[in-house]
């Protein structure tokens, strides 16, 4: 038997994600929309015999063509047909969660309607009528307390109940007074005459949304038919313009107030009562009055920052330990049990040093993300964008900009993928650009290894601190930026700001973890894949062809000589039991003979194809600072900021002069020669603003609309980030650091 | 006497009588609940004065000071 699928919908912060894990549980996929980049969440729930596909659709206030979440939502309403919409309602702002419901029941969909968060809405003193709103609306209206499951049984049931034995939704004719009324009914005809799109549209809905000046449904009905679409359009004109002399509207407008009047009407007639005054202050709103205060917010914004990194950095430590603990146990192993040669050599160096790399970094981003889900899921992120609008404006992108910035990694810890993916809530064509073209200037979760190493490495005392300024950097560059394209490149006026501050909630364990679990899978799906296979690829740029015959000669000739020079310490070298403690003169010739083999392999590094790659670079990056391993290292990155780890890791490993001894990498980078602390800066820097991920730079151009993004987000990212590494290290050696 | 949702102070009431913003601005405006009739509170600004936040039907929305320009309210 094939699954029945049911769409979940609702506004956003209604508890519709709640409700989704409450029904699915772990049994989530999480994947896209066809076609585009916003995220589509399934689920199974079973119930007796049959399989219920439960699809989450994208939170929307309205089903217009306004924004590609309402689009995307309606596409699938009509398109794949679900057996009903669970449209969930926020008990306690019943009247404006209505107004999608009725959108729902006039494109002609079976509605559920599940009235959540009715505890709330009873503590509130609002008591709800659900027989006499289920009577009223003509769907079946169920009680529910999403964080509890409470209802979710009865919601199945009813929804078993429709599909078991057919039951088609009944429809609703909105009167939308008498000049629009009269001119729907003109149009209906001549679209069912027609048969205007109404083999997935209903006749009057399609009307409706002439009337409404709908984008979508106006380009369709213009392919579709170019003469009853004008003469569609002609109607609407006509009314329009009578509408504008006699009440100064328009049709939309009318047709809004005239929804809402319909809702009130419903809501008057026994379903609402309530007890207080609506408006009255309840606990979210004497914390609103703390939280956004004008003098206290910010500073508590500042914290809650600061916060967030003290919890990440403190919680994580524990496990990065373990777990570079048994990497480095497992290269031991592998070291000590394989053969000599090229396999130990890749094993070792191309897969377990990469692999650790990366993975070494999944308890601190999972702690990050811990954190933000719970920042996101309390509602303190909206406040964060009220408050921070006014100073989005100024450098031309939105309040909302801000949460892009936060998931690229404005909170340390993001990913410029979906942070780009998130801009698609942005409806200002330029702000978006804007904003897309700068969050890959923040501190994503691959480039947190790179800081975290080179923090560790130079500056282990103050690691927050020194993180937190990073921050602080990477949001200024971002901002600047921002600022620079809107007043050259991207160009023009300013959107709206209309946007919710839902109440401040408690987060439930279960969706922070279902959530915090998600984008770290994401994480390491992308570095069990994508670097693991570059890492491999790199190590075999960094092994062959390797330095050539008469150079591997000198070094031969090297070894002969020290060994010909003392012929007893060879001897007891040669015969020395595992462990067994040497002579003085062994341990010289041992030292000598090690030192050979260091260069030896480093001379082999700087032969491959990528040490050749990053010696010619050198020339240029040595006013930044960087030897040629930080540029083989630097040109990995492209494929994936972590993989800097990774290579840098690679590279110290292959010419480091004892690589049993299991020394960490950032102990390596702080004895090694050519570092400094100032050259940690100038590679903090440069990391932060060069080039995005190739990930990344595939994502901009989709989501700008063309190559020509991603090719200016390479070429503009790396020339200013090797600026201001050059200014970075030449102002720093010339001020004697 | 009816003014400009801008110029109400923090923490008073009105009724709105007209919503003179069209496209997406206005759509923007109406799908959250604010159509003639409907009863307002300004709950705050941001601090630096702008956006403004509003309760309305028991929820509270936020608005840019020039969006508020074009909703009238008639204040109690």
């Amino acid at each position: 038997m094939s699954d029945t699928t049911l769409a979940l919908a609702g506004n956003p912060n209604s508890g519709k994600t709640t409700l989704f894990n409450a029904l699915t549980g772990a049994r989530q996929h999480v994947g896209n929309y066809p076609g585009v980049t916003v995220e589509k969440k399934e689920g199974i729930h079973v119930h007796e015999d049959r399989r219920f596909k439960i699809v989450d659709l994208p939170g929307t206030y309205s089903l217009t063509a306004y924004s590609l979440e309402e689009v995307v939502a309606r596409d699938f309403l009509v398109n794949e047909r679900p057996a009903a919409v669970i449209d969930i309602v926020d008990a306690a702002n019943l009247e404006r969660n209505l107004y999608l419901t009725l959108q729902f029941m006039e494109l002609g969909v079976p509605v559920i309607v599940a009235l959540n968060m009715i505890d709330v809405a009873q503590q509130r003193g609002i008591s709800i009528d659900t027989a006499v709103l289920s009577r009223l609306l003509k769907v079946p209206v169920v009680a529910t307390i999403a964080r509890r499951g409470e209802g979710k049984a009865e919601l199945i049931e009813v929804a078993e109940r429709i599909v078991g034995e057919g039951i088609r939704p009944q429809g609703l004719d909105i009167s939308y007074g008498e000049d629009i009324d009269h001119a729907l009914a003109e149009m209906e005809q001549a679209i069912i005459a027609a048969n205007l799109l109404t083999d997935v549209y209903p006749a009057r809905w399609v009307a409706l949304k002439y009337m409404e000046n709908d984008e979508q449904i106006l380009s369709l009905g213009r392919q579709a038919d170019a003469a009853l679409s004008a003469s569609l359009e002609a109607i609407v004109t006509r009314v329009t313009d009578h509408i504008k002399a006699t009440h100064d509207l328009y049709p939309e407008a009318v047709i809004a107030d005239h929804r809402y009047g319909f809702i009130k009407s419903i809501l008057q007639q026994g379903v609402l009562s309530v007890k207080h005054d609506r408006d009255r202050l309840y606990m979210s709103d004497r914390i609103d009055s703390v939280l956004t205060n004008r003098f206290a917010g910010p500073l508590i914004m500042l914290a809650v920052v600061w916060g967030l990194y003290q919890f990440t950095f403190t919680y994580s430590e524990l496990p990065v330990a373990w777990l570079e603990g048994f990497f480095g146990w497992l290269g031991g192993m592998a070291e000590a049990y394989l053969p000599d040669g090229l396999i130990k050599s890749l094993i070792v160096s191309g897969i377990i040093d990469g692999v650790g790399g990366v993975l070494g970094f999944v308890p601190l981003i999972m702690f990050m993300f811990l954190g933000i889900a719970f920042l996101e899921d309390s509602g303190y992120m909206a406040r964060v964008a009220f408050m921070l609008d006014r100073v989005f404006r100024v450098f031309g992108l939105h309040g909302s900009s801000v949460m892009a910035f936060i998931v690229s990694g404005g909170i340390a810890g993001g990913c410029a993928v979906p942070g780009v993916m998130a801009t698609r809530t942005l409806k200002s064509p330029r702000e978006r650009l804007a904003t897309l073209l700068t969050v890959p200037f923040m501190n994503c979760g691959a480039k947190l290894p790179v800081f975290a190493l080179l923090v560790a490495a130079f500056f282990a005392s103050h690691e927050a601190l020194v993180m937190f300024i990073i921050t602080l950097v990477s949001w200024a560059g971002a901002l600047l930026v921002a600022k620079l394209l809107r007043s050259t490149v991207v160009r023009g006026e300013s959107t709206p700001f209309v946007m919710e501050l839902p109440p401040y909630r408690l987060p439930t364990f279960k969706g922070l973890l279902i959530h915090t679990w998600e984008r770290t899978w994401q994480y390491v799906r992308k570095a069990g894949t994508i670097i693991l296979g570059i890492s491999i690829v790199l190590w075999a740029l960094m092994t062959f062809p390797g330095a050539p015959d008469a150079v591997k000669q000198q070094f031969d000739t090297d070894r002969q000589a020290v060994t010909v020079a003392s012929p007893a310490a060879a001897q007891e070298i040669e015969n020395a039991a595992e462990g067994a403690t040497l002579s003085a003169a062994a341990q010289t010739l041992q030292g000598k003979l090690d030192g050979i083999a260091a260069l030896e392999a480093e001379a082999d590094l700087r032969y491959s194809v990528a040490g050749r790659i990053g010696t010619a670079l050198e020339t240029l990056s040595h006013w930044a600072g960087f030897d040629w391993r930080t540029n083989i290292a630097l040109v990995g990155g492209f494929a994936a900021k972590e993989v800097v780890v990774s290579t840098l890791g690679t590279a110290y490993s292959l010419g480091a002069v004892d690589p049993e001894e299991a020394v960490s990498l950032s102990t390596k980078l702080a004895t090694a020669p050519g570092w400094r602390p100032l050259t940690a800066i100038s590679l903090i820097v440069f990391t932060m603003f060069y080039a995005p991920c190739f990930v990344s730079v595939v994502c901009i151009a989709r989501e700008a609309g063309g190559w020509k993004w991603g090719a200016f987000s390479m070429v503009f990212n790396t020339v200013l980030a090797f600026s201001l590494a050059v200014v970075v290290y030449q102002v720093g050696t010339l001020l004697g650091f | 006497m009816r003014i400009p949702m801008r110029q109400m102070q923090d923490n008073q009431s009105g009724t709105i009588r007209a919503v003179r913003a069209d496209g997406e601005l206005g759509r923007r405006i109406r799908d959250m609940g604010l159509v003639p009739g409907t009863e307002i509170r300004i709950q705050g600004r941001a601090p630096l004065y702008d956006p403004v936040a509003l309760r309305v039907m028991g929820f509270t929305l936020t608005l840019r000071n020039n969006e508020a320009d074009f909703i009238e309210v008639e204040v109690d």
